[in-house]
Order: structure tokens, then sequence, then C-alpha cells
């Protein structure tokens, strides 16, 4: 157990009588990188949304670094160090880029901490470092509604960065993106790994390719197989559930 | 205990009323996400088209005097829903997505019917034809160089404010005509409807229990008309529709259902509904302008209570409201159970009043959210909202 | 320029402060001391709008009660006011108020006694409600409750709050409410020239105070955890922040801003009652803010003043209309100017009519706010 940092035990979650995910286990190493595929409703989002506490597993347990987190608000979860971007960016429109990135690197986030305490300058050269990386530090003073997707994307990513949590699960985070722009995110996220453990769901095989990490292939709620990309696409099972889509994505 | 028996009949009476009026806020707030804040005047529209009917009706006098409520709960229905179907083209349509400043707006609809209401004369209605007439033909004529113009959208506003002040003189003009023009019809002060008299008096007795005409009427009336919803919704083409954009705006949008006439129906539906409740209330005691706003809260109370999109709810939930503000309310339960301990006499007591019944009433309901935030009747299902 | 647009407020209040009173005083330009205490209302309904915009404006929560901590501290004062008084219009044969008679009740409430002091009175102005508003949000914001159903709990509140001092004659004279002109204050009659004159330099002092303390609120991450709670608050909560706090915070802090609000409302207008109550005047409040301008804090300044002002000048000359004008310009607002006055000023709306009748260049539309210089002071400070 000392092994794994996030722990999923035969978890499952129903909707009245409709199972998005069933029995499902599944563990993380600290520092890993992990693809997840799967077909749509193959149960990914919820597989988030359990980790994160958006939703109760119905049955089973979820632990984190040994101690079960169900049942936890999401904002405990997250000050846990599991931090989350979602399949559309989301970010606070009416905020300047910088403030949206100020505002999740704030290291104390009780009201009055934030009413009393000025930013460090070690966050804030954090916050500036980030934008120049991605791009973003021409942009720091515009609202963040006025972004493009891509840059709001970029943004999403980026305020989880700041957030600096130990566990990033990264839902869809290259769509919508430019060829370019996705080989970059690729190596973004390769240089998370390691410092951070980083778990990523997406439908661009290209992309999955890039990141050259262990895939989990989930189907109708349940894991199908783990492992490498080319194995996992070998396995007739895959094919068959994806009914030749995977190659042409 | 006879007393405690009448007083329930009382309570889902009351609470009958208050079904038909929220069943049309809950559809409405189910499809929409909009609660109508007019929803109340509605109730007041439907209570004065049944006065506006009676008064047709009275000179006829005999049989065709006696059905003449039938005749009410017909018009009161398709006078409120047409104003409901106005009102959503007209206006809910353009803040769709908002639904908090669609509760501004529909309170700005309500201070207008009420005022209205309170001073509508002939000279008035007249005025708003002429304001009406010429905001059209300005519309019409104008050359069409200047309605393609930069600056077209101000013009037209400035155009319809014209009109509207030229509305306002035409009614000072018409009010020097003399009193049938300037008189208000129905004025600020309350108005009595006269039930019919097959609906007065006791309509027999059950267990040596009369059963008032009046209540048993309106019970069954709300009963049959929410089985005619129950069924419109479950069963009829338009409510397949009205189900399937309810849960899913979007996807029925894309399957070619007809999104905005599927709004319009259901506003019209709703509005309909309250119209019809406004219309039994006639039959309870006089009503003024002001009817809508003693009932709006009550209404929301049943929706926060039942839940939305939840007909079960809905109907336990007012019919708990109407009982517990007549038995407590009317202090019935003192009468009734002389010789309960003086602590409790006194609690008893002190919300023996229907302001104070309401009171606890509210007490309830938020104590009753501690424990289930989303009322006794829960939407299942993962939620759209991520 | 831009520190010139920045002082005007501050110009006009100090105009509002030394010249408007020597207007008044003289009755130039038909400015009556009449009319000077209605200004003065309008200034003390103010501090209400200002709450309304940091909870709606700012955070996003339609709160349609806020009449409830109005009437709190409007009744904390006249109760204080009437205790102390001791004369013949106010005090009865027991040498309790006059109203007391009425019911046959000599023994004062409880809840009456520590309205003998001054001091407690003043504090229990901005703390009673605030323990209301903090009580009533956090059972509400515990669970998750937001949208439309913040705003009819808000306003079912409301209506209890209503029945509960309606209903209660013995306790709070019910319907009829308590008086407040016919007291002493300082040694001057409330209702005296003086008095009110007093009240409106207190009101217009206290202003200020209260537009900073909302500016301290909402120009820091705080602030911005608060415009975060209105944009998507879910992603408040996955970033590690409970929303809960924050909300009850701001309740609390619009609530007491109402109370002061409402005790100066009442001083001034001579009675408090339930009517401060009505479903109806807690409407008002948040269409104040709409039509100033939600989410800047200039805006329900302006909005109070301009809307009540409209309001007396209508009255007066039609009184039957102004039930439609108001609702006309509810409607008129959330429609077509859903950034109210000021927002139509500074994020352009002002010059985009301008441009459409050839009277000023078209600007670019895109990026607009990068463009304009106030909206980006505004959503600077905001």
């Amino acid at each position: 157990m000392s092994q794994t940092i996030l722990d999923l035990d035969d978890v499952s979650v129903s909707f009245d009588g409709f199972y998005a995910l069933t029995d499902l286990s599944f563990s993380l190493r600290p520092g890993e990188l992990r693809s997840i595929i799967g077909p749509n409703g193959a149960g990914k989002t919820t597989f988030l949304d359990v980790i994160t506490g958006k939703v109760r597993p119905t049955k089973g347990d979820v632990t984190l670094r040994g101690k079960s987190i169900v049942g936890l608000s999401e904002q405990k979860i997250s000050r846990l160090g599991v931090g989350r971007k979602f399949q559309t960016p989301r970010v606070w429109e009416n905020l300047t880029v910088q403030r949206n990135l100020e505002l999740t690197a704030s290291p104390n986030k009780n009201p009055f901490a934030l009413l009393t305490e000025t930013l460090s300058d070690v966050v804030k050269d954090e916050v500036f470092k980030i934008m120049e990386y991605v791009g973003l530090a021409p942009y720091a003073k515009w609202q963040a509604g006025s972004l493009s997707h891509g840059q709001k994307q970029w943004l999403a990513i980026s305020m989880l960065v700041a957030q600096s949590p130990d566990i990033i699960l990264l839902d869809e985070p290259v769509a919508g993106l430019t060829d370019e722009e996705t080989s970059k995110t690729a190596d973004l996220i390769k240089s998370l790994a390691g410092e951070h453990t980083v778990v990523v769901i997406e439908h661009d095989m290209e992309f999955i390719r890039d990141l050259g990490a262990p895939v989990t292939v989930l189907h109708q709620g349940q894991k199908l197989t783990e492992g490498m990309l080319e194995e996992v696409k070998a396995d007739p099972r895959v094919i068959e559930v994806y009914l030749g889509e995977s190659d042409d994505d | 205990m006879e007393l405690v028996f009448s007083q329930i009949l009382d309570g889902l009476s009351i609470g009958s009323v208050l079904l038909l009026a929220a069943t049309g806020l809950a559809i409405v707030f189910g499809l929409m996400g909009v609660i109508n804040l007019a929803h109340g005047e509605f109730m007041m529209l439907g209570a004065y088209v049944t006065f506006v009917v009676q008064n047709i009706f009275r000179p006829l006098g005999g049989t065709a005097f006696e059905l003449y409520y039938i005749v009410a709960l017909v018009a009161s229905f398709v006078v409120t829903a047409l104003v409901g179907v106005l009102l959503e083209r007209t206006l809910i349509r353009r803040l769709y997505g908002r639904p908090l400043e669609t509760l501004l707006a529909t309170w700005g609809v309500s201070l207008i019917l009420i005022q209205f209401v309170r001073s509508v004369s002939l000279a008035m209605v007249l005025g708003i034809g002429v304001t009406a007439l010429l905001g059209w033909l300005a519309q019409r004529f104008l050359p069409m160089s200047l309605k393609q113009a930069s600056f077209s959208s101000y013009l037209g506003g400035a155009v319809w404010a014209l009109a509207g002040v030229l509305g306002i003189f035409s009614i000072n003009i018409f009010v020097s005509f003399g009193r049938f023009f300037s008189n208000p019809w129905f004025g600020p002060r309350n108005i009595d409807v006269t039930a019919p008299k097959w609906l007065q008096g006791s309509w027999g007795s059950v267990a040596g229990i009369e059963l008032p005409g009046i209540r048993i009427f309106i019970i069954v009336l709300s009963a049959l008309l929410l089985a005619a919803v129950a069924w419109f919704l479950t069963k009829s083409v338009w409510g397949v529709r009205i189900r399937s954009v309810t849960q899913n705006r979007e996807m029925s949008n894309c399957l070619g259902i007809p999104t905005d006439s599927v709004d319009s129906i259901t506003f019209g539906i709703g509005s309909g509904l309250a119209g019809v409740a406004g219309c039994a209330i006639t039959l309870l005691g006089s009503v003024g302008p002001n009817l809508g706003a003693s009932y709006i809260v009550s209404c929301f109370m049943v929706i926060v209570l039942g839940g939305v999109g939840n007909l079960v709810g809905t109907v336990i939930a007012s019919m708990m409201l109407g009982i517990i503000q007549s038995i407590i309310g009317s202090g019935s339960l003192l009468i009734a159970f002389p010789d309960m301990p003086s602590g409790l006499q006194a609690v008893t007591e002190f919300f023996a009043t229907t302001s104070m019944s309401l009171v606890l009433v509210f007490i309830f309901i938020i104590a009753f959210l501690q424990f289930k935030p989303t009322g006794m009747f829960p939407q299942k299902g993962r939620s759209v909202d991520a | 320029m831009k520190l010139f647009k920045r002082l005007i407020p501050w110009i006009l209040l100090v105009f509002a402060f030394f010249i408007l009173p020597v207007m008044a005083d003289k009755d130039l330009f038909g400015f009556s001391q009449f009319r000077l205490n209605l200004f003065g209302r309008y200034f003390s309904l103010a501090f209400v709008a200002l709450g309304i915009d940091l909870i709606w404006g700012y955070t996003g929560l339609l709160s349609l009660g806020q009449g409830i901590f109005f009437s709190l501290g409007g009744y904390a004062i006249a109760m204080h006011l009437l205790l102390v008084t001791k004369n013949d219009f106010t005090t009865g044969a027991n040498g309790l108020p006059k109203f007391f008679e009425n019911y046959g009740v000599d023994q004062l409430p409880f809840f009456w006694e520590p309205f003998w002091s001054f001091l407690v009175s003043i504090a229990a102005i901005f703390i009673v409600p605030s323990i209301v508003a903090g009580l009533v949000g956090y059972l509400i914001f515990r669970n998750r409750i937001k949208g439309v159903y913040f705003s009819i709990i808000t306003q079912a509140s409301l209506m209890v709050f209503y029945h509960f001092f309606n209903g209660q004659q013995k306790l709070v004279n019910g319907t009829n409410g308590l008086k407040t002109s016919t007291t002493e204050i300082f040694g001057l009659q409330a209702g005296s020239d003086d008095a009110q004159l007093l009240f409106y330099r207190i009101t217009l002092i206290l202003l200020p105070f209260a537009f900073l303390l909302c500016k301290y609120l909402t120009s820091g991450r705080f602030g911005d955890s608060l415009i975060g709670i209105r944009d998507d608050e879910p992603r408040l909560r996955f970033s590690g922040f409970n929303p809960t706090p924050f909300k009850v915070i701001v309740f609390i802090v619009a609530g007491a801003l109402a109370g002061v609000s409402g005790a100066l409302y009442t001083v001034q207008s001579g009675i408090v009652s339930p009517q401060f109550m009505s479903i109806s005047m807690s409407i008002e409040m948040v269409i104040w803010v709409a039509v100033g301008g939600r989410g800047t804090l200039v805006g329900p300044i302006l909005g109070a003043v301009v809307v009540n002002y409209l309001r007396s000048l209508v009255s007066e000359a039609l009184p039957e209309a102004w039930l439609f004008v108001q609702g006309a310009l509810f409607v008129f607002v959330v429609v077509l100017m859903p950034d109210g006055i000021y927002g139509w000023f500074t994020k352009g709306g002002f010059r985009a009519m301008l441009a459409a009748f050839g009277l000023a260049k078209k600007t670019a539309t895109y990026p607009k706010l990068d463009l304009d210089e106030s909206a980006q002071s505004e959503s600077a400070s905001a």
C-alpha cells in the first residue's frame, strides 16, 4: 500500500439503477503519468467525479495516501492535493488571466487570509513563470472570458499547475487545440510527471502516443485492460470496443 | 373532532388552490428554469375574469346565470394563458438563461398588472390603443433608409416612447369626455363574486359531518385538472415534447422539436392554471388587486418542499401547507383539545393566527431543508451541471 | 482625465454635504428643507443598495429579503428613541412608550431592556441584522442552495418577518410601527429641521465609509473569489475553496449595511413599520442596484438616489402612474440595460450610441475591454 498514492477499491457508482462504474479497482504510484482512454459513456468522467468528491460511490472505497476520502467535500479533497481540469475549460471569465492564476495559487484558502494577506513574491513569480511558459503573459490583464478557446484550455491547465496539487487530473486537455499546441501540451504534461502524479483522459490517440505513458482502457464502467499503448491497441477486446475507430482518431 | 374534520376540509381546499397555482409555477420552472413572479398576478387576473363573466351573465338571470361559473372557469384559463403566451414571446424569451433577471423583469410585469387592474378605465384602454396604433403605424411608414441606419434601434425606442407620451395625452383627452370614459372598471377596492346556487350550501353529509359544496367542488376541480395535466404531460405529443425539452433542451432542439413553441405552450398552460386557481379563489372570499402577493410565497414554499417537476411532491406539499395553515392558524386545535398541557397551549396560541401559522410553516421548511436540501422528492440522475 | 473621472463622485459628495443644505436654507432654485430631507433619505437607502451589490452584483446571489435587515436596523434605533424620550407625545402614563397603553401592556417586554443604552442601541443597528443574516445565510448556504431557490427562500423569510412584526402588537405595535418623529435626540426633536439636517450630514459622512468598506472587500483576492463564486462556483470548490464562509460573510456585511440604512432612513422618515418588510420594498432595493449598475460600487449609490428621486417626482405629478413607471423601468433595465446607467457609460454603451448617430468614432469591438480605459480601471478595482 505504501507504494501507491491513490487507490480505488471495488468502486461502483449507480445513477438510478444505471451503473456508470462497476467494481472498478485502480491505483496510482506517486509521480506516475497515466493515460485513460475509452469510448463515450465508458465512465471516464464519473471516474474523476468519484476521485474529486463530486459523486459519492455507491459501493467501494477511495483512498488517498492510505486514508479514505469518501464523503469528503470537493474543497477538502482539493486541499489534500487533488486538482482537476474539466472537460470544457472552466475559468472565471470576469477575472483577468493573472487574477485567475493568483486565486488558484493562493496558499491559504480561507476568506480572512484572502482579505488580510498579500500574495507573497514567491507565488507571484511562480504565476508569472507559468504565464511565460504557456505564452499567456501578454494577456495577463485580459479578462479570461475574452480569450480564445485554446487559450482558455491553456489557462485552465495553468491554473492547475499554479495550484500545484500532488495529483493532477486532466479531462481532455487538448480538445480543440491545434497540432502544435497539442504537442506543446504533451511536453508540459511530461514535465509535470515525476514531481506530480498525473492522470490524463483523452480521445486523441496521437496525443496519448506522445505522452508515452501506461494506458488504462475503461469500458462500460469497468477496467478493460491496462498496458502500454501498442499492447493495448493490439488487444482484440479493445479493437472490438472501438470498432476499428482507434487508428483514425 | 367534527371541527377538526371541517378544518381539514378547509385546509384541503386551500391546498387545492395552492396546488393548481404551484403546479403551473413548477412546470414552467422545470422547463425553463424561470420563476415567474407575476404568477400571483395571473391568479388575480383569473379572479377578475370570473368577476367580469359573472357581470355579463347576471342580466340573463335564471339557469343561464347559474352556469356562468363553468364559462368563467374556461374563460379565466384562456385569458390568463393568452397573457402568459404574450409575456413569454415578448419578454421571457429575451432573457433565456438568465433566471435571476427573469425574476426581476416578471416582478416589473406584476407591478404593471396590479396598477392596470386598479386604474383601468375606458379612457385608458383607448389610450393604450392609440399608443399601439401610433407605434405600429410609425414602424410601418418609417422610410427604409432610416430603418437600416445604424441608429435604428435607438430610433425605434424613441418612436415607441413618443407613441407612449401621445397615448398618455389621449387618455387625458378621453377622460374629459365624462365619467363613462374616466370611471375605473374595478378600482382599488376588493370585488365580490357570488357563487352560483348549486355550489352554495351543503352537498350532503358523511357520518354526520356536512360537506360544504364550495370546498368539495374546489378539491374535485383541482384533482380533475391535475389528472388532465398529468395525462397531457405523459400521453400527448406536446406533453412528451415538453418533457424532452425539460430533460435536455439542446438535444431536443437538435432532434427537431420546436423548443420555441414548447416554451410558449408550457408558459401558457402554467399561466392558465394560475388563472383557474384565481377563479377558484373567488369562491372562498372577496378578492382584490393585491391577491397575488399573498399566494405567491406559499406557492414558493410548495415548490421548495415538493421539488420541481414532481407532481406527487407538489400535491403532498400543497396539501400539507393548506392543512397546517387552516388547522393551526384558525386556532381550532385549542378548541378541539381544551385539556392540553399549558406549555403546549401557550405555543399553540402563539401561532394561532393565519400569519403566525405561515411563520411556523416557514420554520418547518428551513428545518426540513437542513436534512433534505433538495426537497422531499429530489430529482435523481446525473446532474447536468459539473 | 482618468483622475477627474475618479473624482466626480467625491466632488458630488462634497457638493451634497456643503452646498445642498445652504440651498435648502435659502430656498434657492426651489430646493426646500423638505427636498433636503428627501435627499437624506435617498442617500441612506444607498447603504442597503451597496450591500445588495455585494451579494448580487459581485457574488451573484439575488437576495429578495434585505428588507428584514433594513427594518431590524430601523426598529433598533426607534426602540431606543422611544424609550429614552420622555414627553407627552411618546410617553404613556406608566412611563413606557405610549402605544403599550393601547394593548394594556404595563411591563416592558424583555428584549426592549438593552435599548435603554445609547451605545448598545447603536451597536444593535448593525449587530442584530448581522446575526440574523449570519444565521439565515449559514442555514441556506450550508446546503448549497443557490440561484432562484436562494431568492425565493429569502423572500419567504421576509414574509415570515413581516407577519411576525405585523402580528405582534403587544411587542412592537404591530402594523402601526414605531413613530420616531416626536422623539428627542441630542436635545433636538427628531422631526425638527435641525435634527433632520444633522441626520442628513451623518448619512453623508457615513456613506464614504460604507463605500470604502465595499471597495476593500471587493478589490483584493477576497473580491476575486466572490466573482469566482458568481462565475463558476464548483470550479472554486475544486480549487480548494469552501464557498460557504465567503457567502456567509458577504451576506452578513450586506445585512449590516442594510441595518445602518434602515436606521438612517427611519429617523429621516419619522417612522419604522412592517411596511419596510413588504415584498415590494425589498425587490425595489434590488432594482436600484440594477438601474445604477451592478458589479460596480458607484452604481448602487447612483441607482438608489436616481430611482427614488424619480419616484418622488412621478408620485407628486401622477400618483397612479408610479407603479407603471416602476414596472416599465424594471423591464427596461433588465432587458436592454443589464449593466445599469453607470455600466452603460463605463462599458461603452454611451459611446456606442454616439457612434450609431455618427457623433463619435467607432471603437474596435474586439478586444473592446482592452481599449476602453474606464472599463480597465473598473475591472482593476472590481
